[in-house]
């Protein structure tokens, strides 16, 4: 039996998408870009995902900005709306869990002059609505936050902080990073006070290379890639059209029985977790209930190096992450788990398993089988 | 422009009766390096010297660089061949020459002649006087420096008329298949990669063992081995690699063993391992990258002890190099880049916190009696698993 639960650092591609990819690789491969009938068909194409996309998030089609992915989306949108509002401020709000594709790129903004403030979590990954309260200034031009964490699977007050941050200062713009959040909730940025908002297609089981912005009308934001002046402007390139048009299916599909894949992904999870909690050494971080995301769970595991414990999973065809697979393979201590608190013994001993709603209870108890021996024996030759 | 390449080497020129049997060696070796090149080359041998001749079109620097991982070469010196169709002739070819390969003609030179043949009607000094005539002539801006030239023209009468002016470093040593075989211990560090060059470099053909144990070691730094060994290839040729799996060996050592003693012996089975391959594959070493003082293992008191299971003898090359000299080596050979990426090796996975640095041998022979019989059958069956495969430079 094969378990792969690390649908957060990437997902099965659907079939679907995967077959109208290959039609628009080979057959209608026009450039959107060209005035002849191939470019209109490839236009369309456009055309329809954006629609797609647009009717999950009950947003307008023309507020859709696709990308290559979340890194590209997070930085156009941070960068973008840093250099846009600059005049306005220099102050720009963050929290200390986020991934690297918006603190790295936090971290490029501070050395050209901008003021970050790193909002700090609880122990169980969540900020404060009083943390953001205090933080905000009417030079604050940028408020950026994770929906959901992808190491633990906190989810934040994105909902509550828009209207924080609106209320504070409407001139303020807000960036939600939802790469973890979208498909997995239900997401809607009008109604959240969201002007900006991060997805990736290959964690919805589209495919690699793709992604979206929300840009909510009139958001002033300059982009980062410059040229042609494809999507007005604002990411100039040739359409990536065939992972577009998946990325439009994929979108469409993780949104169809929504609710039954949620109740099963949480399903999954609690059973996970009772399950897992009854090995010795082991324990969750997060929330255990449904406050938390309902497909990841964060696993640390006293006295087994997190790298030990994926290779031995793997080798019984379980698949995981150690930390968050998405920030590479370099074995660095995580920041969200060091601002959740977790001893210092266990962060070179947590692991991430991530579900999606393909993965059934038959897989997670081949999974947990695996545990109860592997881990037993791994703890027999910790480390001294 | 050039078509030819004249190829020195050192060393060899002073072997007795067994002088051919280098020639034949690295002859073969430049033909088989030059088979990855595009082109069509011609190596031969004539009177002491081994030209490359090309036919066609063919890629200078990649000629260059695969000439330059060929262990024997002391010297590339791309050159142009002439008949010797007289003297006002030669005089043309070198103007023309000179010409060509130097566009600015602001240098001092100085001509270099020598008579292989000696029954050219013109000595070698009348030859250096009247060509270095002939390009002052043709080009006024040059002038003649004979004690610090900036460019040595070198004329050289054999059979065919020898004209060139650059000498590209080789990478010295011997040609390889010319001093048997050895195996080589090697991880994923800096320093076992560059000790097998070094002892490649000496003509020794290489076999290699890793020791690979997972889930403790990823199939990352198994990879990171293989790609380890594909670049030394590219100067050793193809390696035989074993990879042995080492998992419950140690396991083994790390349940009976008190822990400080864990790396020694854990480097003894290695050893006794690596030896029962080096003995089937008739090598007559092995090689490690050990050097002294580095690490607890290699402090002087740990190499005799880990030595004193050793039947054959083990060559050291890094032994008493500084660890900067070897990444000098390591980045020239480009294995550095690789060894530094970040997957643990078994080495590290159960080090102690404080591992003796001078063990005694009658303690740790004594340490090792804890591990009983099952080690036999433990070390049979991690050499019956090793998986064997032959590395290919890319």
């Amino acid at each position: 039996m094969e378990a792969y639960l690390d649908n957060s650092a990437t997902t099965r591609c659907s079939s679907k998408a995967a077959a109208l990819m290959m039609k628009l690789l080979t057959e209608d491969y026009g450039n959107p870009s060209s005035m002849h009938h191939k470019g209109v068909v490839a236009e369309d194409y456009i055309t329809d995902a954006a629609k797609k996309i647009a009717k999950t998030l009950k947003v307008q089609e023309k507020e859709i900005c696709f990308t290559s992915g979340g890194t590209e989306s997070n930085n156009l949108a941070i960068v973008g709306a840093a250099r846009a509002n600059q005049r306005a401020g220099k102050h720009i709000i963050t929290s200390s869990i986020e991934h690297p594709s918006v603190s790295a790129v936090m971290a490029y903004l501070e050395e050209n002059g901008f003021e970050v403030t790193c909002l700090p979590v609880d122990a169980y990954g969540v900020i404060s609505l009083e943390d953001l309260k205090q933080a905000i200034r009417p030079d604050t031009i940028l408020v950026s936050l994770m929906q959901i964490n992808n190491e633990i699977g906190a989810v934040e007050p994105v909902s509550e902080a828009g209207a924080l941050v609106k209320q504070m200062n409407p001139k303020t713009l807000f960036h939600v990073d939802a790469i973890q959040a979208y498909g997995k909730m239900q997401i809607n940025p009008k109604k959240m006070n969201v002007d900006l908002l991060s997805v990736s297609g290959h964690k919805i089981h589209g495919p690699k290379g793709s992604g979206f912005l929300y840009i909510r009308e009139k958001t002033k934001l300059l982009p980062i890639i410059n040229g042609g002046g494809q999507q007005k402007g604002m990411r100039s390139g040739t359409e990536n059209v065939p992972a577009i048009a998946g990325l439009g299916v994929a979108a469409e599909e993780i949104y169809t029985g929504f609710d039954g894949k949620i109740t099963h992904m949480y399903e999954l999870r609690e059973h996970f977790i009772t399950e897992a909690e009854k090995i010795p050494g082991v324990s969750v971080n997060g929330h255990k209930d449904r406050t938390n995301a309902p497909h990841i769970v964060s696993v640390s595991v006293e006295g087994v190096r997190a790298e030990v414990l994926l290779h031995a999973l793997e080798e019984k065809q379980v698949y995981v992450s150690a930390g968050s697979a998405c920030s590479s393979n370099k074995p660095a201590v995580s920041r969200t788990l060091k601002a959740i608190g977790l001893a210092r013994s266990l962060l070179d001993s947590t692991v991430r398993f991530s579900f999606c709603a393909e993965n059934t209870m038959d897989e997670i108890d081949y999974a947990l089988e695996q545990m109860r021996t592997i881990i037993p024996m791994l703890q027999k030759y910790t480390r001294h | 422009m050039y078509k030819a390449f004249l190829i020195k080497y050192a060393e060899i020129a002073i072997k007795g009766k067994n002088r051919y049997l280098f020639e034949d060696a690295l002859v073969r070796n430049i033909s088989e390096h030059l088979e990855k090149v595009e082109g069509t080359f011609h190596v031969r041998k004539e009177n002491g010297r081994i030209y490359v001749e090309t036919e066609g079109e063919y890629d200078y620097d990649e000629t260059v660089a695969a000439l330059q991982k060929v262990f024997g070469i002391v010297g590339i010196c791309p050159v142009v061949l002439v008949e010797d169709e007289g003297f006002e002739s030669l005089a043309r070819e070198v103007v023309s020459y000179v010409d060509t390969v130097y566009p600015d003609k602001h240098f001092t030179f100085k001509v270099d002649a020598r008579r292989a043949r000696k029954n050219y009607p013109m000595t070698s000094m009348e030859i250096n006087a009247a060509v270095g005539e002939k390009i002052l002539e043709a080009f006024p801006e040059t002038k003649v420096d004979v004690h610090h030239p900036q460019v040595m023209i070198h004329i050289e009468i054999r059979p065919m008329i020898n004209i060139y002016s650059t000498e590209i470093p080789g990478p010295g040593g011997m040609p390889l298949g010319t001093a048997g075989k050895a195996m080589l211990l090697l991880s994923g560090g800096i320093d076992s990669p560059v000790a097998g060059y070094m002892i490649a470099k000496r003509g020794v053909t290489i076999e290699a063992t890793y020791f690979h144990a997972p889930p403790y070691t990823s199939e990352r730094a198994k990879q990171k081995v293989i790609d380890l060994a594909k670049k030394v290839a590219e100067y050793a040729g193809a390696i035989k690699l074993h990879v042995v799996n080492f998992t419950d060996v140690q396991l083994h050592i790390y349940e009976k063993c008190p822990h400080e003693d864990l790396t020694i012996i854990m480097r003894r089975y290695m050893m006794k391992i690596a030896e029962h391959f080096a003995n089937e594959g008739k090598c007559l070493g092995l090689i490690t990258g050990e050097s002294i003082g580095q690490v607890a293992s290699q402090t002087m008191q740990s190499l005799a002890v880990t030595n004193e299971v050793c039947h054959m003898p083990v060559y050291r090359p890094l032994i008493a190099m500084d660890k900067q000299d070897i990444v000098t080596i390591a980045e020239k050979i480009d294995t550095y880049e690789t060894s530094i990426l970040p997957y643990e090796d078994c080495c590290t996975i159960f080090v102690a916190k404080h591992p003796v640095t001078k063990p005694n041998l009658k303690h740790i022979v004594k340490s090792e009696q804890r591990l009983g019989e099952e080690m036999e059958a433990l070390v049979q069956k991690a050499i019956e698993n090793t998986e064997t495969m032959i590395v290919e430079a890319e």
